[in-house]
């Protein structure tokens, strides 16, 4: 009874101060949209994100069979699901970069813990579907602590 | 609970070979004592985050092209302190933000010429937030310097009379930083677009032309003011010298920085060097007039955008592309009731605490986080309802009085 709490107590341990996010989350940043209309990839541009700090994602944008999707409309929200908070920012695809890229700006993390990051894509072809991406901020590891 | 453990394992794994192959930290290594502290690597990767050896230079504010000019700076000293900048000669920035005081007043809400419904502010690191005041309704720190001078409660001023303050005993000095001012020899004493009713109605009776060349110098006071506020630099306290291994904290604050990173979850928003994520979070804290409950963050991004002295107006020095903040503006709906995340430097000398000195004591404030009301106006973070997965604080007695021997850390 004691161990089984011990491990219960030490599972809720807080990771870096913030709630634990869920261990069920599917973390991939590649996904079909919900209705199978789009497959969406995105991926920050820089190496490191850092907290608090502006930056930019890429967004690859392809039907399921793989052929890139052009002139897509993409709108994006998300926040914090454990905080009850959205995005600090308003990010927005200021850029079709080609071959169904697309450049999205103004991202920013205030924290660290579980975000999300919820895409609504759509064209005149395919019409419009959604997905939503899981995205755990962490603090750098660091040489020197 | 096991993906969590690992997780932790992992890390550390990570940062010990990171470790072993760092010749930096080899050298160093003063903080091998805190390791005896019993800190994971997780933890002591949280730490390192927080000291203020971390904090990089101030960020560079493209809109204010003097923001880093000593010539600017000197004259923002001067005019920081300067009564004559109010309309009934008697209030200073420094009125309310008191270098003695760590440019805080100590009172719940702000005098100036009235009283005020929010704390003044301290600003020294204010630099380092993308939205300035508790609703974050000003985008740079010379924006920001020019809101109290108009403000009927403040310093009370109009425009003109400000510029007409400047020609007659800043002239050389602003020349000398900005060039040639206009000639006002043809306008009223009194004019700006906020001030009494017979003010208003001769700034209105200025053509554009002008009232842009008396803005225009108007701004440049906030830019000078802004040049100095950036020359302000924050100490290190005792915690850093704990982090940075040259120095201890008591039994009792290491149990309070031990929650302070842990259970009590203050570091989810209290984070970085600075201690604040400079975000907007409604926390349930009780309005100081109930009958007019303050909306804080949901009401001013409308004014920031709005703002003529904003980083994407005429008045700015930046291009619009610099503007990054401003152009994606979050209209988050749970804004409502919302204040920005004060930093957390130097909160044990500066009570009252919050938007509007509503609590008298840290104890009150950690009481307050551990009893979580319901908001007043919006919804509280706070609270578990509609949260998803949300772990409320808990903390005993004892626990919270080991938070507050802390925060005297800091």
């Amino acid at each position: 009874m004691r161990k089984a709490l011990a491990i219960a107590l030490l599972g809720s341990l807080p990771l870096a101060g913030c709630m634990t996010p869920p261990t069920t989350l599917d973390l991939s940043l590649d996904k079909l949209t919900e209705a199978q209309k789009y497959v969406v990839a995105i991926q920050p541009q820089a190496p490191l994100i850092t907290i608090n700090r502006l930056h930019s994602w890429e967004v690859k944008v392809s039907s399921p069979d793989g052929a890139p999707v052009l002139h897509a409309q993409i709108d994006v929200d998300g926040g914090m699901p454990q905080h009850g908070h959205g995005l600090p920012t308003r990010p927005r695809v200021t850029q079709e970069l080609g071959d169904g890229r697309y450049l999205l700006e103004g991202m920013k993390f205030s924290m660290t813990g579980w975000w999300v990051i919820k895409l609504t894509v759509q064209t005149e072809q395919r019409g419009t579907d959604a997905v939503t991406f899981n995205k755990v901020i962490e603090l750098p590891p660091r040489d020197k602590v | 609970m096991i993906p969590c453990l690992r997780y932790i394992v992992a890390l550390g794994m990570a940062l010990a070979v990171l470790g072993a192959s760092s010749p930096g930290f080899a050298q160093a290594d003063p903080s091998a004592h805190r390791k005896n502290d019993g800190w994971t690597a997780a933890e002591l990767a949280v730490l390192a985050s927080l000291r203020l050896s971390e904090l990089p230079a101030t960020p560079d504010d493209p809109s204010n092209a003097w923001a880093d000019s000593p010539a600017a700076a000197e004259l923002g000293r001067q005019l920081f302190f300067d009564k004559r900048l109010s309309r009934n000669q008697a209030v200073a920035c420094a009125s309310c933000h008191d270098p003695a005081r760590q440019f805080q007043d100590d009172k719940p809400v702000g005098e100036g010429m009235g009283i005020g419904s929010r704390r003044s502010m301290p600003i020294v690191a204010a630099g380092y937030s993308p939205w300035l005041f508790w609703d974050g309704r000003k985008d740079s720190l010379w924006s920001q310097a020019l809101g109290p001078l108009e403000d009927a409660l403040e310093h009370g001023g109009n425009r003109l009379r400000y510029v007409r303050l400047m020609q007659s005993h800043y002239r050389q000095d602003y020349v000398d930083v900005f060039g040639p001012m206009p000639d006002l020899g043809h306008l009223p004493g009194d004019a700006g677009p906020l001030g009494t009713p017979a003010e208003q109605a001769a700034w209105q009776c200025m053509d554009s032309a002008t009232r842009d060349a008396v803005s225009r110098v108007f701004a440049n006071v906030g830019k000078v003011i802004a040049a100095y506020e950036r020359t302000l630099h924050l100490e290190s306290s005792r915690l850093d010298r704990y982090i940075d291994g040259g120095g201890t904290l008591t039994p009792q604050q290491l149990r309070g920085l031990r929650l302070f990173v842990g259970k009590g979850q203050c570091v989810s928003c209290h984070n970085g060097p600075l201690l604040t994520d400079q975000q907007f979070h409604n926390t349930g804290v009780p309005p100081r007039d109930a009958l007019r409950p303050d909306a804080g963050r949901s009401l001013a991004v409308v004014k920031v955008r709005e703002d003529e002295f904003n980083c994407l107006g005429r008045f700015s020095d930046a291009k619009p592309e610099q503007c990054q903040e401003l152009r994606f503006l979050s209209e988050d709906e749970h804004m409502e009731g919302a204040f920005r995340t004060p930093s957390l430097r130097g909160v044990a000398t500066r009570p009252p605490y919050m938007h509007a000195g509503q609590f008298k004591s840290l104890e009150d404030v950690v009481r307050h986080y551990v009893e979580a009301p319901r908001a007043t106006v919006g919804r509280s973070e706070l609270r578990s309802e509609h949260r998803e997965g949300r772990t409320p604080i808990h903390l005993l007695a004892r626990e919270q009085q080991d938070l507050v021997a802390f925060l005297q850390a800091l």
